[in-house]
């Protein structure tokens, strides 16, 4: 009797241990993540880019660190509005700038676009109720310390430079200093 | 009774102008400092609570009276 009750006080002992260790490993294993949000701006629509930069400056506006990766058709929230590009280094990068015009200003709707029709409703709609069109809330971010990142590989890709890119972005970066910014977030988001 | 600092009107602008014309005026504010939102977005209502859990500012009050919402919020 008293030689079953030692082994079960020994087998606690053993299996407290265990457990010790298994808590002290997955501690060790844990990221600390930042009070922080990484969006990867992927699609350029206007109906896309818009709710990234609402959810940008509220976050910002709400002291959560903040960091945008504009990657492939994202990106061209990015290019200069100013006059017709003629970016790209040949014929196919060329046509790539002429079919996707910088700035959000210029960017089409996923759906009833309406060869332009879409969006002049959709920014109408938006100012009668006050709520900022998207080239503003840009402007805003970059102003409220939001980082705006460029993808260096979709920049080599579509032929833009950076001189090409709006005044204010970050310095270009590639997948896994994307993938660095996203480890470290508690939220991520692929837009 | 705690005097307000400060009145942020964002009457008439939508999400998300009134959090961002909050955050400029508590950015001037000190840690103490009470400030005055109004606003007659109906999405502040569950919005400026969130605001106050993620940014760390403490809401003391809120309430709404003939379609305007005011809220008051102590800087943390």
């Amino acid at each position: 009797m008293s030689q079953t009750i030692e082994t079960t006080t020994q087998d606690t002992a053993a299996l407290r241990e265990l457990i010790d260790q298994a808590l002290a490993e997955r501690e060790s294993n844990q990221i600390n993540k930042k009070n922080k949000i990484t969006i990867v701006a992927w699609d350029g629509h206007l109906d896309r880019v818009w709710p990234t930069l609402i959810l940008s400056t509220t976050a910002a506006a709400s002291a959560m660190e903040v960091s945008v990766f504009f990657t492939f058709w994202g990106l061209f929230a990015l290019v200069k509005p100013e006059r017709r590009r003629k970016t790209g280094k040949d014929w196919m990068t060329k046509a790539l700038g002429q079919m996707n015009p910088g700035s959000t200003s210029k960017a089409k709707l996923s759906r009833y676009n309406f060869a332009g029709m879409g969006p002049w409703m959709l920014g109408k709609v938006a100012e009668d109720y006050k709520t900022p069109h998207p080239s503003e809330l840009l402007q805003l971010a970059r102003d409220m310390g939001v980082r705006l990142i460029p993808c260096q590989m979709t920049m080599d890709l579509m032929g833009i430079g950076v001189e090409d890119l709006i005044d204010g972005v970050d310095e270009p970066i590639g997948a896994a200093t994307a993938l660095l910014e996203m480890k470290e977030s508690a939220i991520q988001l692929f837009i | 009774m705690d005097v307000i600092t400060a009145t942020v009107d964002a009457r008439g602008q939508s999400c998300p102008g009134p959090l961002v014309a909050l955050h400029k005026a508590l950015r001037d504010g000190r840690s103490g400092d009470l400030f005055e939102l109004l606003a007659t977005d109906p999405g502040s209502k569950s919005d400026v609570p969130s605001w106050a859990t993620l940014s760390g500012n403490e809401l003391l009050e809120s309430g709404e009276s003939q379609g305007v919402f005011r809220y008051v919020i102590r800087k943390a």
